[in-house]
């Protein structure tokens, strides 16, 4: 099966500071993305976790196209998108086919438009749609998401949680898109309704034949939505493999630590020792040291003289740690 | 154990243009020396504002319309609280960011509570500040004194906060939502302390979350809110492997689980009910209960069995 999105060592840096005249030394850089490599194949839900601060985000606006990668390539639907300038990608044919459903839809949708009305815009500006066109593709659009027509002239601030949420993702599948792309789009909800958004995005993705990339600090969340996970730490992958293998076993130090902290209904807590400490600062990090080095409870003394790459352990797993065992 | 805080029957009403919300109905519980207790509940159930009301820091709209919360003899409700709050009772929020200053250092900040709560003259105020840092698990703690909130991330700020809080050993530590936007990792570091704390000094720690599990994981007892009311109270494990409420019974099943698939996780159906005007409903969970009888339309009465106390008529289990 060919991948619906691949990256190929995608690097994204930030240089802070000013830019001086006849400078010796280039300005500091922040290494938000560091040689991302992955790929998502169609229908597939692939996980990206991993504290703030470890580049998910902006890896999420590279892959949205909101930004410009440093380095490396993004392929969609086996087309190069990255050489498309953000501020043109607007106007490129992918634009359609990758959306994006935002945190909380309370603040992402524009207080002054109703339901209706945020659901319509991206088939106005991408598709050109007008008219009846229009309105039968948002009513479509709201059907699918469970949004009961009388809610499509309310503003954001007369619904609900869910129906905001509801509202949010229905604005994202209108265009028909392949992949969509959900930061944390269940943070603002409480578990009571939070259950029927995810079910909702399960049912959406088989109907609708999607691909999702799932951003989320909630682990258990994670797992019961993401066939594959990618974990990363300080801009880079760090860990990735099935979801359900990375979950039960993880390889990697921090991955383990992570899976740790999650608290757990039934109290139980595996003896796994507390990540301390945070990580470390991302501007011109030290590219023969383990970004993770000095924060690890493993760590070796060849963990801060030579990075390590991301090794294959068979089945799909990968894991990038010296230490990691072949089990 | 000894009830470090009681509150019994609190009640609390909001007036507002469209109506007087009542927020709070007949709340209560009771906290003991070293126990955290957990309060737990959507948003909107009155865990935040139940905690507001002990700590006297209602809004105006807010009223007090019965009730104690008696720490140790001293009812907070009817007390000038400016002597108590900071010194005997303590409150950690939600963003700790937010909650300090922002234009004043962080160890400042620290020796102002010690100043007027912790004895500390204007003499040893720094240095018990920079120990207090240091207590909290900051790392070069004589330099960070000197640094603002927004130097800091938020797991630090929060440990900022809990240093504040724990500065003249109160008995009783409110922590809303200390953990809610921090990272898991993060969290568990901040909850560790928070329970250090505890242990040293013997406080009484109410842990007001939207997390089940960060409940099951620490508190000895959960008491479970809902529109206002108490709905169900008991020991962590009673509660989680027999709950009597059918209210948390479904908040159980919809909490996504290390082990379960997203097709067994089970939705609350329905919303809170309007807390406006006199037609409130007896039981405030009946429109959304599959277990709805006659007898739920008539006064809601709490039983309890040993220290397992539930509020409803027809309970998962019978209640002697």
């Amino acid at each position: 099966m060919t991948a619906l999105l691949e990256l190929d060592g995608v690097s994204k840096r930030f240089p802070i500071g000013r830019r001086r005249l006849f400078a010796s030394a280039p300005p500091p850089q922040v290494h938000a993305v560091d040689d991302v490599s992955l790929t998502v194949a169609p229908g597939e839900t692939l996980g990206l976790v991993g504290e703030s601060g470890c580049g998910k985000s902006t890896l999420v606006r590279l892959i949205t196209r909101l930004l410009d990668v440093t380095r490396g390539t993004i392929s969609f639907d086996r087309r190069e998108i990255s050489d498309v300038p953000a501020r043109l990608f607007a106007r490129d044919a992918a634009r359609v086919h990758i959306q994006m459903v935002f945190q909380d839809a309370g603040e992402s949708i524009n207080p002054r438009f109703t339901a209706a009305d945020a659901i319509a815009d991206p088939l106005r500006r991408l598709l050109g749609l007008r008219g009846a066109a229009l309105r039968a593709r948002v009513e479509e659009a709201a059907e699918q998401c469970g949004l009961p027509r009388e809610l499509l002239g309310r503003f954001p601030h007369q619904l609900s949680g869910g129906q905001r949420a509801r509202v949010g993702i229905a604005r994202a599948i209108g265009t028909r898109p392949r992949l969509l792309v959900l930061d944390e789009p269940t943070a603002a909800l409480d578990v009571s309704v939070q259950v029927t958004v995810l079910k909702l995005l399960q049912r959406l993705k088989a109907e609708l034949g999607l691909s999702y990339i799932f951003v989320s600090h909630d682990l258990n969340v994670v797992r019961l939505l993401c066939d594959r996970v990618v974990v990363m730490y300080l801009g880079r992958i760090v860990e990735q493999g099935p979801a359900q293998a990375v979950f039960d076993a993880p390889k990697h130090p921090y991955t383990r630590s992570l899976i740790a902290a999650v608290p757990r209904l039934d109290g139980m807590r595996p003896d796994v020792p507390r990540l301390a400490g945070e990580p470390r600062s991302p501007v011109d990090p030290d590219p023969n040291a383990c970004r993770f080095h000095g924060r690890c409870p493993v760590g070796e003394a060849r963990c801060g003289a030579a990075m390590p790459a991301l090794r294959d352990f068979g089945q799909g797993r990968f894991a990038a740690c010296h230490l990691a065992g072949e089990g | 154990m000894s009830a470090v805080l009681r509150v019994e029957d609190l009640s609390v009403a909001f007036h507002t243009r469209g109506g007087t919300v009542h927020a709070l109905d007949r709340v209560g519980f009771t906290v003991g020396a070293g126990e955290t207790m957990a309060l737990v509940g959507e948003s909107g159930s009155g865990k935040s504002v139940t905690a507001y009301a002990i700590m006297g820091l209602l809004e105006a709209a807010g009223r007090i319309t019965g009730g104690r919360a008696l720490l140790g003899e001293t009812d907070l409700l009817a007390t000038d609280l400016s002597r108590i709050r900071g010194r005997r009772v303590a409150m950690i929020f939600q963003n700790p960011r937010a909650a300090l200053n922002p234009i004043r250092a962080v160890g400042r900040q620290i020796a102002d509570v010690l100043l007027r709560h912790g004895g500390a003259t204007s003499g040893n105020a720094r240095a018990r500040a920079i120990e207090a840092l240091r207590a909290v698990g900051i790392p070069d703690p004589a330099r960070r004194a000197n640094a603002y909130p927004f130097e800091l991330s938020g797991g630090m700020c929060q440990r900022v906060m809990i240093a504040i809080a724990v500065a003249a050993r109160p008995e009783l530590l409110i922590a809303d939502e200390p953990t809610t936007g921090l990272d898991v990792t993060t969290q568990a570091v901040v909850m560790d302390l928070i329970q250090a704390m505890a242990v040293q000094t013997g406080m009484a720690t109410i842990l007001i979350t939207h997390d089940l599990a960060l409940a099951a994981e620490r508190a000895q007892r959960i008491a479970v809110m809902h529109a206002g009311h108490v709905v169900e109270a008991a020991d962590t494990a009673t509660l989680l492997t027999r709950p009597l409420h059918p209210y948390t019974a479904r908040l159980i099943a919809a909490t996504p689980t290390a082990a379960g698939s997203l097709d067994a996780l089970q939705s609350v159906p329905g919303g809170l009910p309007d807390l406006r005007g006199s037609t409130i409903p007896p039981c405030r969970y009946a429109a959304r209960c599959e277990r709805r009888l006659p007898a739920c339309d008539g006064p809601l009465v709490t039983r309890s069995a040993g220290d397992h106390a539930v509020a409803c008529a027809n309970p998962l289990e019978a209640v002697a």
